[in-house]
């Protein structure tokens, strides 16, 4: 459970102070999925960094079960990462250089998991979103949304307790973009993961269940007992056929309708 | 993983690896050449040294410079008697001086001998000698009765002039040749330590340790050459006659010594019975010269001591410029342009770096500690400084090997400084600092590369890497995992 109270992060530009976010209080509980949404420069990818542990607040504290990220040092705030919290960034942030199976296992290579298993379980995660036969592909030979499900599996493969997601379907088109949320639906549901999810997209924000909007550094919480009613467009699929693929079709075994 | 990411990331920026490696191969490769190189010059500068030494000597000891006394003219002085008119047959003198004119006692090879530091001390004679051969034609006495004239006799002849009846001396002349060259007296005893220790025998044998007054001569290749002198045949020198026993050929270019005697005979030939011009030494320790030749400068007084350091001093001509600039310039032009390599190496990997926030960051937020991040950064730029090294020690190999196929010609002079200096047994001359001649040796430059140096270039290669990765990593540790995210916010 997270538990963020009065987190405030101020920067400094030159002479001038700028108050990303302010003394915000906010409470996640273990499975809950959130939405955060605002304008540029509003706070929410601030908001994000503070709760995935990669800045930390200028004042207040948050908690991840009971420990302060703000507090701990560096190198158990590392660990921490490393075991319990999965990033999906907008821009993919695949290394250009890494097969999309190497990607993956980058995510192990922090936890000490030995080589053979590291290919393995990469494997496996790549084959669970869709891209299983794509291991050996490089990201420039990936389409947006494989590339975004590359980044998927990267997050997922360490089966982390949260899920981040920074505008996961900013550089998507429509189609695909309903593709990765229904993968992403699927994933939550599955696994009973913690998604918090960065979003510029309001037809994305008026479908979370809870919806957080952050302007000018400050929140409003919303409950919006909306329904995930995502559809796959197939788009980024089929590379897989044959292949265990459990989410790759998820949103349509579920129902999940666009709109 | 760590190595597949190198493999990867290398294989990327090709070109900015290449510029990084190709920067320090330029330095390495010129920290080569110039090591190389300046070897080159110091072989060339020990063969020079050991054609006036011979192997193996660390010091030699002659008798100190004395002003010369006003009744010693020095000069050599040839006696011949006039033959009568239709005699003419050669005559021949020859007349053979120490070197320098001034000589040791034997005793005083023991008495070095004996010196804390000297492992051994032999003696030996220079001797010069100049051979005067030729003829003489007497002139003739012829009366005339009328006119002027003029008579030109030999020694001897006479001259008149003059209307009168008196008989005058025509005709008559004298035609010579001087020939001058060198003998040592050896040591037979002990021939690895000496004038003949710096030379091979090529023809016959050198001389046995029973042999030591016997009427037996080594003649060097050049000389025998020059006079067509081969093994079994004789030599003349004043009167005596030796049997050539062996033709020796010098382990440097020039020979300085002509004709090698038994120690014994060439003392008889100079009249200097138990006389040494020079004390050939050899220290128990090489780094120890100095102390030994204190020493013995202490212990025996009136002697001069001359350390192959010192002799060093005396060389000059193109050698000498070419190891001054090859360990001047070169050595400042290496240390400039390695540099100059380490850091446009670090500079790039500290670029590289920076335009790889993103990747970083993304590392950093999946959990890869710093210390991760950076020994991968400084692993990128090992490799790429071992590329650079193997590429400069290619280059450097290559230019050393031109340098000796080349084999440039360096001429050496080696002059006595007229303080003292100098060396016994020097070419054609140049006594134990009585002399201001100087002789001129042509050597090959080469240049041999040392596993040392080669080692160098490797810890040079390896220190570039270490140098540039340590910039690139400091920036890459220092990068926070928020970057990831703010770079695409």
């Amino acid at each position: 459970m997270y538990r963020l109270t009065g987190v405030t992060k101020r920067y400094s530009r030159g002479k001038e102070t700028v108050e990303a976010l302010r003394g915000i209080d906010l409470t996640i509980e273990d499975g809950d999925q959130l939405v955060i949404q605002g304008p540029t420069g509003g706070g929410k990818s601030t908001l994000l960094q503070m709760i995935g542990g990669l800045d930390r607040p200028t004042e207040g504290s948050v908690e991840l079960d009971g420990v302060d990220l703000a507090r701990i040092s560096e190198a158990k705030l590392t660990r921490l990462r490393a075991e319990k919290i999965g990033i999906i960034f907008q821009s993919f942030n695949l290394i250009p250089t890494l097969t999309a199976q190497e990607n993956v296992e980058t995510a192990l290579v922090p936890l000490g998991v030995k080589p053979a298993e590291r290919r393995e379980r990469a494997a496996e995660a790549l084959r669970s979103v869709g891209l299983g036969e794509r291991l050996g592909h490089a990201p420039s030979e990936l389409s947006g949304g494989q590339q975004q499900r590359v980044a998927i599996a990267r997050a997922l493969v360490k089966k982390p307790k949260v899920l981040l997601a920074d505008e996961p379907t900013g550089n998507l088109d429509e189609g695909t973009r309903d593709d990765i949320m229904a993968l992403l639906e699927g994933l939550w549901h599955e696994y009973g993961l913690t998604f918090i999810m960065v979003t510029h997209d309001s037809s994305i924000a008026r479908r979370a269940p809870r919806l957080a909007t952050i302007k000018a550094g400050q929140i409003t919480l919303t409950e919006q007992h909306a329904q995930n009613t995502y559809v796959p467009q197939g788009q980024g699929q089929g590379q897989g056929q044959g292949q265990q693929e459990p989410y790759a079709g998820h949103g349509t075994q579920q129902g999940y309708q666009a709109y | 993983m760590f190595g597949i990411y190198l493999k990867r990331e290398l294989g990327r920026r090709k070109k900015a690896a290449l510029v990084i490696a190709l920067g320090l191969a330029l330095g390495i490769a010129l920290v080569i050449t110039v090591n190389s190189v300046s070897a080159g010059m110091t072989q060339a500068q020990d063969k020079v040294l050991q054609s006036l030494y011979g192997l193996g000597t660390d010091m030699t000891v002659t008798k100190a410079r004395t002003a010369p006394t006003s009744n010693s003219s020095g000069q050599p002085r040839f006696e011949f008697d006039a033959k009568s008119n239709d005699d003419d047959t050669e005559q021949s003198s020859d007349r053979v001086m120490t070197q320098g004119g001034q000589a040791l006692k034997s005793s005083l090879v023991t008495k070095v001998a004996d010196q804390k530091g000297v492992a051994a001390a032999v003696g030996a004679l220079t001797l010069n000698v100049t051979k005067v051969d030729g003829s003489f034609t007497q002139g003739k006495a012829q009366s005339s009765t009328s006119g002027s004239g003029s008579g030109q006799g030999g020694p001897g002849g006479g001259q008149g002039s003059g209307s009168t009846a008196a008989p005058q001396v025509q005709g008559g002349g004298a035609s010579f040749d001087v020939n001058s060259y060198s003998v040592a007296g050896v040591d037979v005893t002990n021939q690895d330590l000496g004038p003949l220790a710096g030379s091979k025998i090529t023809s016959g044998t050198a001389f046995t340790s029973a042999q030591t007054n016997a009427k037996v001569a080594v003649v060097s290749k050049s000389y025998a050459k020059e006079n067509k002198y081969k093994v079994g045949k004789t030599l003349k020198i004043s009167g005596t006659k030796y049997k050539i026993i062996g033709i020796a050929t010098p382990d440097s270019s020039d020979s300085t010594t002509d004709v090698y005697l038994p120690l014994k005979q060439a003392q008889t030939l100079a009249d200097a019975k138990n006389q040494v011009t020079t004390i050939y030494v050899k220290a128990t320790d090489s780094q120890q010269i100095d102390t030994v030749k204190a020493t013995i400068q202490k212990n025996i007084s009136g002697t001069t001591v001359t350390t192959s350091a010192d002799l060093a001093e005396t060389v000059s001509g193109s050698l000498s410029t070419a190891s001054n600039l090859a360990t001047s310039v070169g050595k400042w032009l290496s240390i400039a342009v390695l540099a100059a390599a380490f850091l446009v190496a670090a500079l790039l990997t500290s670029s590289a770096v920076s335009r790889r926030v993103r990747e970083f960051g993304t590392l950093k937020a999946l959990g890869w500690p710093s210390r991760r991040v950076t020994r991968q950064v400084v692993g990128e730029s090992i490799v790429n400084g071992l590329l650079g090294g193997a590429l400069g020690i290619a280059l450097g190999l290559g230019a050393a090997y031109a340098v000796t196929a080349i084999s440039p010609k360096l001429t050496a002079e080696l002059g006595s400084t007229g303080g003292g200096g100098g060396m016994g047994g020097g070419p054609g001359g140049g006594g134990p600092g009585q002399q201001s001649a100087s002789n001129t040796m042509e050597i090959a430059l080469s240049a041999p590369v040392s596993a040392t140096t080669i080692a160098l270039a490797v810890g040079l290669a390896v220190a570039g890497g270490l140098i540039a990765g340590a910039m690139g990593g400091w920036r890459a540790s220092r990068m926070r995992p928020a970057d990831a995210l703010r770079s695409v916010s």
